[in-house]
């Protein structure tokens, strides 16, 4: 084990692992709360890390992180302002903003489809050279994500965050006790599409550059990331929900670096993704469909002998 | 309390499944009225609660509820006044939130100010969340962390009575809301919403198709057939009707017998 696991290794996992979290907390809103497949999560993580990359390049690394997510709530009041005032079905409005922020994120890096940070003043080297050592990156972003931990476990305790947690729980209700169901998924996905922005720009520091396909694929990293914590924690509490979110992303990244290690090609790692994502989702069908085969078997034998 | 002026329904207006609603309904509640409703199928009892709490915007004529003309109205911002229970159990709750957040949720959106988004519960509040829940006598207050996808039908109406009552509502609209549950239950619930709206003097009015029950609860009995109320009984007369008189009124004024495959008239 010890030559599959370097600390190196362990480091960057967690670090990436904790930095992705934030989109998986994204979706945690978007999809396990309001129960809304926000399909424009891959364009808006890219528009976060252009934004990002580009107020970083003017010299403001942590303006670069409100700006990103700042852009973000820009991107899901539109997808929000698509479905819930026009009418668009969700997946469809956020195929379409997807399809639109394509356009945005190349004018944001200003028609170009990279953006180079090398020898920019970062989060990351501004902590190094303030705290030292090789833990300071993970120090940045584990803080980062218990602020924002902690911040969307009160979020979700006012009364805001349970008439959002209500409408996607269930409509019926919501409609009957004066909460505006088009008002709280716009608030949702504006929240969840920030910290997606903010997960971008976190990266575009980390990894010193932007890169226009930096986002495919995110979707459903994040949801496999969502899924493994789920499925590790279980329900509960909403903190506990949370930091099963983190978990799940973090042990995704385990999970990559392990595929690295074994050699896997990195292009690979999104058929994995693709497969993780698909196989968790069908497995509590699967699980029935098992347990209904078995019991019928059992049936038809018991029957058979007692001819 | 609530009057509701001439107003019409009509849906699917000028196609072949054109179905008028409501007629020219006209209905005028007394503050503290409880008004029992009987009506054959399709008499528009249902669609004149949805007229009421706003699901649709009536065709034509007015409805005012505590001097207010809230005909055009939201149906969210109304429902701030309105209580409203259907007959089934699970549409009142969040199945995946835990019995103190549903309460939470039904306690802050009454008792604080429309814009303060960010107000929480409070510790007191938890405790008063207990009480409530412990009148009920179904051992709910020991659950309080448990998500309410957990409870009976028969607790989960219980529970959304107690959520659409926290603070009172100007009016309660009971949709048959016992109907869907087993008949010790159904009891229990019904016990609960008399002491309800006895005790706090709440104007209400409750859909039933068990004839005893719409006689011996409330002040006021409707009958509805084809979109319009026929007949209105309150007070003495209404405290000296029986099933067969109700029944035979009903013929009277509706020129037909009252048909409702699921009507009771047995005790």
């Amino acid at each position: 084990m010890s030559s599959i696991f370097t600390l190196s290794i362990v480091q960057s996992a967690l670090e990436l692992g904790l930095i992705y979290s934030l989109v998986a907390l994204a979706l945690f809103i978007s999809f396990s709360i309001l129960n809304i497949a926000d399909l424009s999560t891959d364009g808006c993580f890219t528009l976060g890390c252009a934004v990002g990359a580009m107020v970083t390049l003017a010299g403001h690394p942590v303006l670069a992180l409100f700006a990103a997510m700042f852009a973000g709530v820009c991107s899901g009041y539109i997808t929000a302002f698509l479905q819930t005032k026009l009418g668009i079905e969700s997946i469809l409005a956020g195929i379409i903003v997807n399809t639109g922020l394509y356009t945005i994120n190349i004018a944001v890096m200003a028609g170009s489809s990279t953006v180079n940070l090398f020898n920019f003043d970062t989060l990351f080297s501004l902590a190094k050279d303030k705290i030292g050592g090789s833990f300071s990156k993970i120090i940045v972003a584990l803080v980062i994500v218990i602020l924002i931990a902690i911040f969307l476990a009160w979020f979700l305790g006012t009364r805001l965050g349970l008439s959002i947690r209500a409408t996607g729980n269930n409509p019926d209700m919501v409609k009957a006790s004066s909460i505006n169901p088009g008002f709280m998924i716009t608030v949702g996905l504006c929240v969840a599409n920030a910290l997606t922005g903010l997960s971008g720009a976190l990266l575009a520091q980390y990894q010193k550059s932007c890169d226009i396909n930096l986002g495919t694929g995110m979707v459903t990293i994040a949801l496999a990331s969502l899924i493994i914590g789920e499925s590790l924690i279980g329900k509960g509490s909403v903190l506990r929900r949370i930091f099963g979110v983190v978990l799940g992303s973090c042990l995704y990244r385990f999970i990559v670096a392990i595929a690295l290690r074994l050699n896997v090609p990195a292009e690979a790692l999104k058929l994995v993704s693709a497969i993780i994502v698909a196989v968790a989702i069908a497995l509590p069908y699967i699980k029935k469909q098992v347990a209904f085969e078995k019991q019928k078997s059992a049936a038809m034998k018991k029957r058979r002998e007692g001819k | 309390m609530l009057q509701l002026k001439n107003i019409s329904k009509t849906f699917n207006a000028g196609t072949v499944n054109e179905k008028k609603a409501l007629r020219n309904l006209n209905l005028d509640l007394k503050d503290g009225d409880f008004a029992t409703i009987v009506g054959s199928n399709g008499a528009g009892k249902s669609t004149m609660f949805n007229a009421i709490t706003g699901a649709f915007y009536v065709d034509c004529g007015e409805i005012i509820l505590d001097d207010e003309d809230i005909t055009y109205k939201k149906e969210h911002i109304r429902s701030r006044d309105i209580g409203h229970l259907f007959q089934d159990p699970l549409r009142g709750t969040a199945p995946g939130m835990t019995i103190e957040e549903n309460m939470a949720l039904a306690y802050l959106r009454a008792k604080t100010a429309r814009h303060d988004y960010f107000s929480r519960i409070r510790k007191e509040d938890k405790e008063k969340f207990r009480e409530q829940l412990a009148l009920l006598n179904m051992g709910l207050e020991d659950r309080m962390k448990q998500p309410v996808g957990l409870l009976s039908g028969g607790q989960r109406q219980a529970l959304t009575l107690l959520m659409a009552t926290m603070v009172t509502p100007k009016i309660l609209l009971l949709d048959e809301h016992t109907a869907a549950l087993d008949p010790a239950t159904a009891e229990k619930v019904l016990e609960l919403t008399k002491s309800i709206i006895k005790e706090r003097n709440i104007t209400a009015l409750m859909v039933t198709h068990n004839m005893h029950q719409a006689i011996e609860l409330g002040n006021r009995i409707l009958m509805m057939d084809q979109g319009h109320i026929i007949l209105d009984i309150e007070g003495e007369e209404k405290a000296k009707l029986t099933v067969e008189e109700l029944l035979e009124k009903f013929k009277e004024n509706a020129g037909k017998a009252l048909d409702n495959d699921r009507i009771l008239t047995a005790e």
